[in-house]
């Protein structure tokens, strides 16, 4: 029990730093609760899905970049579609890249581009990371034969 | 006559008496002839002269006389037989005529002489008619006169203007010298003198009421003739030598719309005069003639008689300006209360609207809140906090009810409802309240009372509520029962409720409730205020009421807008009540059909079943997005498909689908055009899957495409559960839901 009341506060910790450092918002909590017996492995699907379609749709948006002529609308729809997913996962920072990324885009600021589609790349890393720690503590109290706990 | 004797005349001697017979007898010769010739002439000339024969003979007479004096101027001398028998003929002749002549004049000269008196008789009847008809024309003259001026006088309605022009005229065509009119002052004791003919602007010269001549002249009805020295007659300074002319005055009588009777004339008792004095020219030794006098009479009665018009009309006239007046204060008075009732409701709006959205925000966190893991003291506090901001809610909505009922503003909701369980949920909501006090609440549903109606369902749970709620406040101890049944015609009448005439027809029914109590009953005398608003009864037991005293005003409003009638019975204080509410409600077509359930609003969130089988479309090419929707709704108990390109979705979709998401921020697909194509598809509404537009950002472009593509709701992404499920269950409650953030 204390092994799992340990984990359980680790988890908290872990939360509210991932909350307070903006990696995640409200929707990440909405998404946990749609995980129940049915679907226990709800998030990790949804984040896993993401993070392949973020595989893809960086590779799209650096190869447009490099092009001599930068078709800027296409880059414009991947960066559309990637904010549409970081909002429904709840990854808050990745999303307000994107915003700052579209309006670089807007604008047809390739330096500007090439800055954002780094910073995505880099907050995509961090979050992945981030995710698995937590994902992995998870694992951790599920099998110490606690319930992880609802999230604020 | 010397016949064959030849005497010698004795000229000489007798020649100058000869001559003298000599020129005489010619002369009576040519007189002789000449008479006749005038006879004729002048008889010629005139035109009647019955008597022609007569010349005639007369003519002959004469003319023989003068042919025989002629003959005889051959006499004299010597003359021949010839001349003498000549002479002999004519003098017979002239025998003959004279003596016819002379017997006829016997009959004519008495005829001549009755010509003669005749004539004189014709002649007196001649002068005796011009003298009348002398008279004729002035009295003609007098009542042309007297038509031209009432003509005058009548012409105007202007009471300064009638009595100057009577005067004026009056003194025209009798050719005054001076005319007054003398008015009774306001005190009624002295007349003043108010007109003249020659004075432009007499000053206020006023005679005492009760001078003897002024008495004797408002005593007679017609004109009197007054001394020129009395006060009413002295109007112009007497330059000594002058002699005045007669002077005559007549009273003119002052009509008042109270004089006239219905179906009298005006009675002359009216005590009011005026004084007419006209004055006849001096040095001029004329008289007042009779029908002069008569003109004065009859002018002065037409004055009377405008005078009266005048003053009616004056008074008609007073009483529309009045009249008009008072409509247009009544006019701004109603405009002032339409302003003001606006604005109250204005104010009203605003400030609900004010204060619900503070409400709102709090009853939505209170609740979140309760769905939280809390400690039960804070658990507690939280539902206080709900209760009693409930409870501020229901207020606050009352009071916009009622200020829009009283307006006939408010309209009600007709929908479909479930009347079953309708009563149910105000029978669940009551009995934690009543099982507190330790009281039971028995419902009872009557058999043939239908499962579904149509009507206002959340103002008749409110009525409901409001009556059950009553009971249950002010019982302390026993049981409350609630009946429900449908009424038939003749509990309907109630002697209590006289001007309440249900009308019974198929599509309607009348629902009858009655609420019984064994509390602390109702005075009866109290029992007509219960349903006037503010209105409290100041007995113990409703103390602790803290009621706002307009539930009842309320319920009663609600019900007479249903159509229905609500009271209360009471068999006096501690002898519980009863309250007996009707309505009235349509049949549903819809008697069988499963409904969705209702989603409860406070539930948590590890139900899974909130929209069993309901058969969803997701169209999304984004997969994370696809995927967390999915996850949403399959949470919800969704039977859920889901597509990423317009041929599958168009391919997939069919009638049986309910709800069909799709998002319209897709850069490959049109997500309007789709939408469009849907509605060309299924022309039916009822066939129709209902169309939700998920969008990453609401703007009014946005929100303006989707209501031109039809959409049935846009929600933002990314929806939280609750959001999903409230989305959900407004759809299907009403078809329709615009905007969900």
């Amino acid at each position: 029990m204390d092994a799992v009341a340990q984990w359980r506060n680790q988890w908290f910790d872990y939360t509210h730093y991932l909350r307070r450092e903006g990696f995640l918002d409200d929707q990440f909590a909405q998404l946990k609760k749609l995980q129940d017996e049915n679907s226990p492995d709800f998030v990790v699907e949804v984040v896993s899905l993401f993070f392949q379609d973020s595989e893809k749709l960086l590779n799209n948006m650096a190869r447009a970049l490099e092009q001599n002529v930068v078709d800027f609308k296409q880059v414009d729809a991947c960066v559309h579609q990637f904010k549409g997913s970081s909002a429904w996962i709840g990854a808050m920072r990745l999303k307000n890249v994107c915003i700052n990324f579209r309006n670089y885009c807007e604008a047809q600021n390739l330096e500007g581009c090439l800055g954002c589609l780094q910073q995505v790349r880099q907050e995509c890393l961090a979050l992945k990371n981030n995710l698995e720690n937590l994902f992995r503590l998870e694992q951790q109290i599920v099998a110490a034969g606690g319930s992880i706990p609802v999230m604020e | 006559m010397m016949e064959g004797c030849c005497i010698e005349p004795q000229w000489p001697a007798d020649e100058l008496l000869m001559k003298y017979q000599y020129i005489s007898d010619f002369f009576i010769a040519l007189a002789y002839f000449s008479i006749p010739l005038e006879l004729i002439y002048f008889v010629k000339k005139s035109a009647v002269f019955p008597y022609k024969w007569v010349l005639v003979q007369f003519g002959a007479f004469i003319v023989l006389c003068g042919a025989t004096h002629l003959i005889n101027l051959w006499t004299f001398s010597v003359h021949s037989r010839t001349v003498a028998i000549v002479m002999a003929t004519a003098k017979v002749f002239t025998a003959a005529v004279s003596c016819a002549t002379a017997l006829m004049l016997v009959h004519i000269i008495p005829d001549l002489l009755s010509v003669k008196t005749r004539e004189l008789f014709l002649k007196n009847k001649a002068a005796e008619l011009d003298r009348e008809m002398g008279l004729i024309r002035t009295q003609e003259e007098t009542g042309r006169h007297v038509r031209m001026l009432t003509h005058e006088i009548r012409s105007t309605l202007d009471r300064h203007t009638i009595l100057k022009t009577t005067l004026v005229e009056l003194g025209r065509i009798l050719t005054l010298e001076e005319c007054a009119l003398w008015m009774p002052t306001r005190t009624g004791l002295e007349l003043q003198l108010s007109y003249t003919l020659h004075q432009q602007n007499p000053v206020g010269y006023t005679v005492p009421i009760h001078l003897p001549v002024i008495n004797q002249v408002f005593n007679n009805n017609g004109t009197v003739k007054i001394s020129p020295n009395s006060p009413v007659a002295r109007l112009r300074p007497i330059a000594g030598k002058h002699i005045p002319g007669e002077v005559v005055a007549v009273r003119v009588p002052l009509l008042h719309l109270s004089n006239f009777q219905i179906n009298d004339w005006p009675e002359l008792s009216t005590k009011r005069y005026a004084l007419m004095v006209l004055m006849l020219p001096s040095d001029s030794a004329r008289q007042w003639h009779v029908h002069e006098l008569e003109l004065v009479e009859v002018v002065a009665d037409q004055v009377a008689v405008a005078l009266s018009h005048a003053a009616i009309l004056e008074e008609s006239r007073k009483a529309r300006d009045l009249l008009m007046e008072q409509n247009i204060a009544l006019d701004l008075a109603r405009r002032d209360a339409e302003i003001a009732i606006c604005a109250r409701n204005d104010f009203l709006a605003v400030m609900n609207h004010e204060m619900r959205t503070p409400m709102h925000a709090i009853i939505a966190l209170s609740s979140l809140l309760q769905e939280t893991e809390l400690t039960p003291e804070q658990r507690q506090m939280v539902e206080t906090i709900l209760k009693s901001s409930n409870l501020l809610a229901t207020l606050i909505n009352d009071v916009l009810d009622l200020s829009r009922l009283e307006d006939g503003s408010l309209q009600l909701d007709i929908t479909t409802f479930n009347l079953h369980s309708l009563f149910r949920e105000v029978h669940s909501l009551v009995k934690p309240v009543a099982s507190v006090k330790k009281l039971s609440v028995t419902l009872n549903l009557a058999a043939d009372l239908p499962v579904y109606a149509v009507g206002d369902e959340k103002r008749l749970m409110q009525t409901i509520l409001n009556v059950v709620g009553n009971a249950v406040k002010f019982t302390k101890e026993g049981n409350i029962s609630i009946a429900v049944f449908v009424a038939k015609s003749e509990s309907l009448r109630d002697f209590r409720a006289p001007d309440f005439f249900p009308v019974q027809s198929d599509n309607h029914f009348y629902l009858r409730v009655q609420v019984k109590d064994s509390g602390s009953g109702i005075n009866p005398q109290d029992i007509p205020k219960l349903f006037t608003k503010f209105a409290q009864t100041q007995s113990l037991a409703t103390r602790n009421s803290g009621g706002s005293g307009l539930g009842l005003a309320i319920c009663k409003r609600f019900v007479n807008l249903m159509e229905g009638h609500i009271w209360i019975e009471s068999d006096g204080l501690g002898k519980g009540c009863t309250a007996t509410v009707i309505v009235k409600l349509g049949y549903s077509e819809q008697s069988n059909e499963s409904k969705l359930p209702f989603a409860p609003k406070t539930q948590a969130n590890h139900v899974h079943s909130d929209f069993p089988g309901l058969k969803v479309l997701v169209m999304d090419d984004n997969g994370v997005s696809r995927s967390a929707t999915e996850g949403l709704l399959v949470h919800l108990g969704c039977d859920l498909t889901s597509v990423s390109s317009s041929e599958e979705f168009l391919r997939v979709i069919s009638q049986e689908h309910k709800v069909v998401f799709m998002d319209v921020c897709m850069p490959s697909i049109d997500g309007f055009e789709l939408a469009v194509q849907i509605h060309e598809k299924f022309t039916k509404r009822h066939e129709r899957p209902m169309l939700v537009a998920l969008t990453g950002n609401m703007d009014r472009m946005t929100k303006e495409n989707c209501m031109r593509v039809g959409m049935d709701g846009v929600i933002l992404k990314p929806v939280s559960v609750d959001k999903m499920r409230s989305v959900l269950s407004e759809l299907l409650e009403h078809r329709v839901l615009f905007e969900a953030m």
